[in-house]
């Protein structure tokens, strides 16, 4: 069984970060991972997207044409990989930056306003963590003790504080369904 | 870890004490890991001028007898070539890096495997060759590593790692060897002080009277042969039975597998050669995983290098087709799919 991630948004958002504590997350539950960021000039202000593959077998290809679960917070991010997410798919935008409708019907389509949320619980950047929040129990990927310790490996020590920050996000996500 | 960072690690852990490099997308963390942690472990890092002037300098380390390296990517590796041909003519052990991007000219900065001809054919002037490994997972990059140095010892020779930006730049679990003491002594050719108590060393590649230097490659060339003979290998996946078999290496193998492993579950007969590899290209290993093979697929971000190695590796004696995205463009396990069914016709 694998699953496979596509997070996608502006540079500056945490999408790379969301996507490295989903690989850790696929470590510490002792699964296969990878985490494959795109790069290049794309990444100075403009979109930002990486793709994590978790997996009870080695992985082959680590980049995700096909996403199980998307996770969108912009438009254009939304737009460029809406159609490429498999049917019965799980699909989260933050619904504050994304506009769009999405049309389809063969997936699972949650539209939160993250950065909204965010804000008004005075959490101004924590958007992508309440999104994952909600993304895994509604997929049911991984349990908050796993996210825990994923923090704890992938946040420097100096920076420990952030660790509750972010996690205090992941659960207003995860407690919002 | 990310695919840079975990050459850089390695490379400290098997004794690399001087790194010279210049940066390049998609390579750069690699550099910038080294700038880190080689002054911490007792080794110097120098961020070049130019990336002649880091492949000069890996070439005077080299001379003393420590263990150097540099890296860059496809346009700074066409820069070094230069430096590689003068180490190949001195007999000096190093290794390069390659984290390829497309090309060619400045080309792009997206993953490529379009510098395999450069690598195992042409990678400078002269009558030389250099090994070429080709991995294809992170934890393969630090395994290469250890090998790679090991190797251009053992042989005096640089040694490339034919790597790409998406192996680069792609973040794995790996685990790493402890730092290895042990290193090779090279007191009997390095120029590394004689306190007027010997003969001096020379290091050089200028041999002016001709037969002095025919002898020289002659020699050199045995050395390939024992290399040929001793130190090709390739991951076999699946090519038991295999009516088709689909050749790859780096990246763009692991695409294939994904393929191979949905169309082996839906009851194709298709299996992987992966040459781990490049030069000495395993012949011999290819030759057996293609016993039963009616066909052969060759796949690469290229518009197909490795493809001329493999048919003469089979001789030209199974049918070989093509497939493959370039530019910076990853081919997908879908692509590759769609191949094997064209080829194959589907499960019988």
């Amino acid at each position: 069984m694998t699953t496979e991630i596509i997070l996608a948004g502006f540079g500056g958002q945490g999408i790379l970060f969301t996507g490295k504590i989903l690989a850790y997350c696929g470590l510490m539950a002792g699964k296969e991972l990878s985490w494959l960021p795109s790069y290049g000039p794309e990444m100075r202000g403009g979109t930002a997207n990486c793709s994590v593959c978790i997996s009870d077998d080695p992985i082959g290809s680590p980049l995700v044409a096909n996403p199980d679960i998307l996770i969108a917070m912009n438009g254009p991010s939304f737009n460029k990989f809406i159609d490429a997410v498999k049917p019965g798919g799980l699909v989260l935008a933050d619904s504050s930056i994304v506009d769009e409708d999405c049309k389809r019907d063969d997936i699972t389509y949650i539209a939160m306003p993250a950065t909204n949320i965010a804000s008004e619980n005075d959490m101004n950047g924590s958007a992508n963590m309440i999104l994952m929040g909600r993304m895994l129990v509604e997929s049911d990927l991984f349990d908050m003790d796993t996210v825990r310790k994923a923090m704890e490996k992938c946040i420097p020590p100096k920076r420990a504080n952030l660790i509750d920050v972010n996690m205090k996000a992941v659960e207003i996500g995860a407690s919002s369904k | 870890m990310k695919g840079n960072e975990a050459l850089a690690e390695a490379a400290i852990r098997c004794g690399c004490k001087c790194f010279f490099g210049y940066p390049i997308t998609p390579q750069t963390e690699l550099s910038a890991y080294m700038a880190k942690r080689m002054e911490k472990s007792g080794g110097v890092f120098l961020q070049a001028e130019s990336e002649i002037a880091a492949i000069n300098m890996v070439l005077g380390a080299a001379s003393t007898g420590v263990r150097a390296m540099t890296s860059s990517s496809s346009p700074g590796v066409s820069l070094k070539a230069e430096g590689i041909s003068y180490m190949a003519g001195s007999d000096l052990p190093a290794v390069i890096i390659n984290v390829q991007r497309g090309g060619p000219g400045l080309g792009s900065i997206q993953p490529a495997q379009s510098d395999y001809f450069q690598a195992t054919k042409a990678m400078g002037h002269g009558d030389f060759h250099i090994m070429v490994y080709a991995p294809c997972s992170v934890q393969e990059m630090v395994d290469t590593v250890t090998l790679a140095f090991d190797k251009a010892d053992q042989y005096r020779t640089p040694v490339m790692i034919l790597a790409d930006g998406l192996l680069g730049q792609m973040m794995e679990p790996v685990t790493f060897p402890e730092p290895k003491t042990d290193l090779p002594d090279k007191s009997d050719w390095a120029a590394c002080g004689h306190e007027n108590k010997r003969e001096h060393h020379i290091i050089n590649s200028l041999f002016l009277d001709a037969p002095l230097l025919e002898a020289k490659v002659l020699e050199r060339f045995e050395r390939y042969k024992a290399i040929e003979e001793n130190e090709t290998d390739a991951e076999v996946y699946m090519c038991d039975g295999a009516e088709l078999v689909i050749t790859a290496y780096g990246a763009s193998a692991r695409v294939a597998k994904s393929a191979v492993t949905k169309a082996r579950n839906e009851g194709i007969k298709v299996g992987l050669f992966r040459p781990k590899t490049l030069w000495p290209f395993p012949v011999n290993e290819l030759k057996e995983a293609t016993k039963d093979a009616k066909n052969i697929l060759d796949v690469e971000m290229s518009m197909g290098q490795m493809i001329y190695d493999v048919k003469l590796a089979t001789e030209c004696k199974i049918p070989t087709t093509f497939f493959g995205r370039t530019g910076g463009v990853i081919p997908t396990p879908a692509e590759v799919y769609d191949e094997i069914k064209k080829i194959t016709g589907g499960a019988k």
